[in-house]
């Protein structure tokens, strides 16, 4: 079942002033329920304001986003409600913390919600092991953490309110290469646990590959492509027509190919290379 | 939202008024204040409202962004002009209470109103055309008389050249920060006044974080272009006063001498 479905959606930027430019250009998709979306674009292409149409945190020019099949500006009063459902993690959490403990600032979400105080402390404490902050952490203040744990309480801040769509605009950036993976991991399995739709917009073409089930290309405001990430990385040429690539990994299975080996077009991650050069190489008796 | 302000935002454009030295436009508007101040009768207010509308004509810049920056400040004016009313001397034509309307009363408000209205208008029309940079180049060279007194006027421009470039940057800033609050359910429209203001240090608490980290890399950043004040240091661009420029001046100079014979010949009004 859809549990987003988007149509005709348009947004412009200063209306009426020298620096209109529209920077979503009538969008439909609909993505399912408990899907992994990765969205993936040139820089400018309408990603971020895309995503903050889904929460209602940018009231689209024109078109609808459906959000359980109920259009989400319907009650424009009541569009918090839709916040605490669709929540959103953005480029660089870590400065919106604010509060005095990081316990106090992941309860910030719940307490907006109106939860009573026992089921915010539930909250904020499977949030936080979601996003492996330590009890030990939860009383420190957010400003003394690293710069990988002030992510994870920033995550962590969004993930307390429990919401059925989580989007993810770049969360590994700026993350060295060990908590990349880390919080890719633990995206995951939070997403495996709850079973919730997970949108993660990325220019890491490798965690996209990983992660997502089917992957959105938009090229100036526009949806160019929506696909499973092995047919979508199987168009190398079209995608850095786009100002994109494919996953390094992918590339160098596509330049064997070329060369003549017989491997399989849409790999994507360094394990199912590993596997198909392996069985290549037992096929031709190597090893 | 916050962007929306028109106030002061510069415009970039290629009329007469953008290319005129900057020196010389921070000039010509302290003359226009001066002038406005100084129209005591209704011809020489003409005089000065004209030479504004034939200013804001060459500005190349659309209306509706003086009427823009007008909205701001129509309480105010409002408000000045309600209260200049009853300040008027001799012969009431209506009294009420204690509370009494001379023609004196209201030729003071519709001079204060006019005045103000220009004001916002003359000094709209100096940043609409003018970048910030080039603005504070400009009050950087006109103020070099004072390093007489030992008045640092060259860390006084680069402040305000950084307070100035660093406007949009936090705008941007508390515009991400309001969003990233209001995705967490920040509710920040409803409540009362003391529930607005707490509402506002989610907001508040982040931006100064922020800012401060801003600084301490920027203040890394220059030492790294081994910055160190204004001695000997010279300039990419200087300025030079053009053809234009003199139409300027002599545009200038004529609104004076028009304003000064109409206060001279004619009796004041107020």
């Amino acid at each position: 079942m859809s549990i987003i479905e988007v149509k005709d959606l348009c947004f412009t930027y200063g209306i009426k002033t020298p620096f209109e430019k529209k920077a979503v250009d009538s969008l439909n998709l609909s993505i399912n329920e408990g899907e992994i979306i990765g969205l993936i674009g040139h820089t400018g292409s309408g990603k971020s304001t895309f995503v903050q149409m889904l929460n209602g945190l940018i009231r689209p020019t024109s078109g609808q986003v459906f959000l359980n099949g109920e259009d989400i500006w319907a009650k424009p009063k009541e569009i918090r409600k839709i916040r605490f459902k669709v929540g959103m993690v953005f480029q660089y959490p870590e400065y919106q913390l604010f509060d005095e403990t990081v316990y106090d600032d992941i309860a910030f979400g719940p307490k907006n919600m109106g939860l009573s105080g026992e089921k915010i402390d539930a909250t904020v404490k499977k949030a936080a092991k979601f996003s492996g902050l330590s009890e030990k952490l939860l009383k420190k203040s957010p400003f003394d953490l690293s710069g990988g744990e002030k992510r994870r309480a920033a995550i962590a801040g969004v993930i307390a309110m429990d919401p059925d769509v989580l989007v993810l605009d770049e969360p590994t950036a700026g993350l060295d290469p060990k908590g990349k993976s880390l919080l890719l991991s633990q995206i995951n399995s939070y997403h495996r646990e709850r079973n919730n739709t997970v949108i993660i917009v990325s220019h890491s073409m490798e965690d996209i590959a990983q992660i997502a089930d089917r992957v959105l290309v938009m090229n100036k405001g526009r949806l160019e492509m929506f696909d499973t990430p092995k047919k979508i990385f199987a168009q190398a040429e079209k995608l850095e027509s786009m100002g994109l690539r494919v996953p390094q990994i992918t590339k160098i299975m596509i330049s064997l190919k070329e060369k003549g080996y017989d491997v399989s077009d849409g790999v994507l991650t360094v394990e199912q290379a590993f596997c198909e050069i392996v069985s290549l190489l037992k096929k031709e008796g190597k090893i | 939202m916050i962007r929306d302000v028109a106030l002061g935002q510069y415009m970039p454009g290629k009329g007469i008024v953008h290319k005129a030295d900057p020196r010389l436009k921070i000039l010509v508007l302290i003359a226009f204040i001066v002038l406005i101040f100084c129209s005591f009768n209704f011809a020489a207010l003409g005089v000065v409202t004209a030479a504004v509308a034939v200013v804001i004509a060459l500005s190349d810049i659309p209306l509706k962004y003086y009427f823009k920056s007008l909205k701001v400040i129509i309480f105010i004016v409002v408000i000045t002009s309600v209260i200049n009313m009853f300040y008027g001397t001799g012969e009431p034509i209506f009294r009420f209470w204690i509370l009494k309307i001379t023609m004196s009363g209201i030729y003071r408000a519709i001079f204060v109103t006019v005045r103000i209205i220009l004001l916002i208008l003359v000094s709209s029309c100096l940043t609409f055309t003018t970048s910030p940079t080039d603005l504070t180049d400009a009050i950087e060279r006109l103020m070099k008389p004072l390093k007489f007194f030992h008045v640092k006027v060259h860390e006084i421009a680069m402040m305000m050249t950084i307070a100035l470039r660093f406007v949009p940057t936090l705008l941007e800033e508390t515009d991400k920060i309001m969003s990233a609050q209001k995705a967490r359910g920040a509710d920040m429209e409803s409540g009362g006044l003391i529930k607005k203001v707490r509402a506002l240090t989610p907001i508040l608490i982040p931006l100064f974080v922020s800012a401060f980290r801003r600084a301490y890399e920027l203040a890394m950043a220059m030492e790294c272009r081994c910055y160190q004040g204004g001695d000997g240091r010279t300039r990419m661009k200087s300025l030079h006063l053009q053809k234009h420029d003199f139409f300027c001046i002599l545009f200038t100079a004529a609104i004076l001498a028009g304003v000064v014979l109409c206060d001279v010949f004619i009796a004041a009004a107020i």
